[in-house]
């Protein structure tokens, strides 16, 4: 008896402290969403209150009547869309060559590559501005996304993911007739899947949540992320905060959700990566 | 094709016999060259044999041509795999990366032509006192904030490593924060720490607590932006360590324990030491991108209240794309890379020293 007691005693000591905890992790975000539900008259009420007297959803309406929030998500999605579909492609294709392939050069590529991880982005963005206005990229499309083609993290990751691969499967294709490439696609790449998918959540991340490049690189409110329009939106307008916190929520509920469904797939990458810069 | 992989297969099983019949001709040296970097290379010479199998004929009475065949061929194949990534990067950091640093030489606002002015940018640097102010916040925010992170990852890590009821939950609540971007969070951090209708002035309100200027308060506003920052980064440590956790041994453990170690002395002897090359690991990717800190600086307060929350790369932001000052923006960046790889390198050299392998 006294075991048992003991036992729920130790675990409820781990519950003292982790439920408080984590319901302070997650207050933050409720409140972003009660305040989009709320009415500015009672959010500028004075004592305030944390759950609204009535719920609104006035505060969404004004939001995608007033600034082209449909408009940010499409060309975030865009952004993102073709960040994960060629970071899949060309990080996979890189990390198998300098996992398997031999080429001339290849060493002193593939290390030249990684020690680029180390180079921060701050100190790039100002060439990077005046090159790609050279390139006729600034307030286009392609400047949001060019940046995220392709990233050296991800060449790494892809090449771990294949030197852990056995390589009898590959011999096996070769002998049933399949040239490098045929190997590549039909039978190296459907085994990847796990990398891939870790490789998928990573570019997500980066592309959706970038600020820092959009901000300098796009001035054009059509060609806006949702974070850039996000915080243009927040200095544009007098401060209503429920229009505001309807933006919040638009922008991060594609990646909550994501990261609900996929819980698993997302903690796999962070455990890999550190993603957040 | 089969041809071509018999062949190739055929030299590397035959051994001594084959492989030194063909020593004097190129194709050995090509195969040996090839073995060298792994059966990759086995692969890349055995396709570019076949390739000569139906062009060629039987390709063995012309040796050094189908050697070098070969090579082209296999540097072909390899090089139309990785060229795409690798030109792509390399373009979009040795280049710029270069031009930085002639910019950082240079007097030039965008319009204007640059003039030389050798090192007096970096030479401003050193009296420039607001530059000196972003450096000593974001030091202080450092030196403060990565010992916080590390000892609350792992610890946090260590209490969701149990098998509780609600763990998941647990787990879900803590890891969300990491996918909500920077400008969401400050914006959502503007509102929470609001100092009429806050949540956060309002739960001091309740308790009867002095109402505080958080963000508005030249004094509170790096403390406050250091809590919204962990709010949204401690996942990343927790998550690093329970991975590390998950893989200790669980013999390990019962065998302290057989041996009469308490809670305590399992963590001090067994659990710590081999959370030690991912602490350094943590340790150093916590401090390149505590350093880096900006847009929550920019969503939250940029730079403000008078300049006390300005860090160093919202300073190179303000300088260059506020400003036009790129040769001096230039220069401050390069000077906080330069910073950041003699920490990173200092620190993996004591990993090095205490004989923990990080990486």
């Amino acid at each position: 008896m006294s075991r048992l007691t003991h036992a729920i005693s130790r675990a409820s000591r781990w519950h003292l402290f982790l439920m408080p905890l984590s319901l302070l992790f997650l207050l933050p975000l409720l409140q972003m969403v009660l305040a989009s539900f709320t009415s500015n008259a009672d959010i500028n009420r004075f004592p305030p209150r944390f759950i609204p007297s009535a719920l609104h959803i006035s505060g969404y309406v004004r939001l995608f009547r007033d600034a082209p929030v449909g408009r940010w998500m499409l060309n975030s999605a865009i952004v993102s869309g073709i960040a994960i579909v060629s970071h899949l492609i060309l990080c996979s294709l890189g990390g198998y060559a300098y996992a398997r392939l031999s080429f001339r050069g290849r060493t002193v590529a593939f290390v030249t590559l990684v020690a680029t991880i180390m180079i921060p982005t701050q100190m790039l963005m100002i060439p990077t501005y005046f090159m790609f206005t050279h390139l006729g990229l600034i307030d286009t499309l392609g400047a949001a996304f060019v940046p995220f083609l392709t990233s050296a993290f991800g060449v790494f990751l892809m090449r771990q993911f294949f030197l852990s691969l056995p390589k009898d499967l590959e011999e096996a294709g070769r002998i049933d007739g399949l040239t490098t490439f045929g190997v590549f696609f039909r039978i190296v790449l459907p085994l990847a899947r796990p990398a891939l998918a870790t490789l998928a959540v990573f570019t997500l991340l980066n592309s959706w949540n970038d600020l820092l490049w959009p901000l300098i690189a796009i001035n054009d409110p059509s060609k806006f992320t949702i974070q850039l329009g996000l915080i243009n939106f927040q200095g544009a307008h007098h401060i209503d905060w429920q229009e505001l916190m309807a933006c919040n929520v638009v922008a991060t509920a594609p990646l909550i959700l994501g990261f609900l469904v996929a819980q698993r797939q997302f903690v796999q990458t962070m455990s890999m990566s550190g993603l957040k810069g | 094709m089969k041809h071509g992989i018999l062949i190739s297969d055929h030299e590397k099983a035959g051994g001594g016999g084959a492989r030194r019949r063909h020593a004097a001709t190129g194709s050995g040296a090509a195969l040996a060259a090839g073995s060298d970097a792994g059966s990759g290379a086995g692969f890349g010479a055995g396709f570019a044999a076949d390739d000569l199998g139906g062009a060629f004929g039987p390709g063995r009475e012309k040796p050094k041509w189908t050697a070098r065949r070969r090579r082209v061929v296999a540097n072909l194949t390899g090089w139309s795999f990785a060229a795409p990534a690798t030109l792509i990067i390399l373009g979009l950091t040795l280049f710029p990366a270069g031009w930085a640093f002639l910019i950082s030489r240079e007097h030039w606002n965008g319009i204007t032509p640059a003039r030389q002015i050798g090192w007096d940018n970096y030479r401003l640097m050193l009296q420039d006192s607001d530059f000196r102010s972003a450096v000593n916040h974001t030091v202080l925010f450092t030196v403060l904030y990565v010992p916080v992170v590390l000892v609350l990852g792992m610890f946090l890590a260590i209490a969701l490593n149990r098998k509780i009821r609600f763990i998941s939950f647990y787990r879900t609540a803590l890891f969300v924060p990491l996918v909500v971007s920077a400008a969401a969070t400050g914006i959502l951090a503007n509102f929470v720490f609001d100092q009429q209708f806050g949540l956060a002035n309002n739960v001091l309100r309740v308790l009867h607590l002095p109402q505080q200027g958080f963000l508005a308060d030249r004094h509170e506003v790096m403390w406050v932006i250091a809590l919204i920052y962990l709010w949204t980064d401690l996942a990343f440590s927790v998550i690093v360590y329970l991975a590390a956790l998950q893989d200790i041994p669980t013999d390990c453990l019962e065998a302290a324990r057989m041996d009469g170690a308490n809670r305590w002395q399992q963590f001090r002897h067994v659990i710590l030491p081999s959370l030690a090359p991912v602490t350094v690991f943590v340790g150093v990717w916590e401090t390149i991108s505590v350093l880096q800190i900006f847009e929550l600086v920019l969503t939250t307060t940029h730079g403000g209240p008078l300049g006390a929350s300005q860090t160093v790369v919202y300073f190179v932001y303000n300088q260059a794309f506020n400003l036009s000052r790129y040769g001096y923006g230039s220069a401050v960046a390069y000077t906080l890379f330069g910073a950041t790889l003699v920490i990173t390198l200092g620190l993996f050299a004591y990993a090095r020293r205490s004989k923990i392998e990080a990486f």
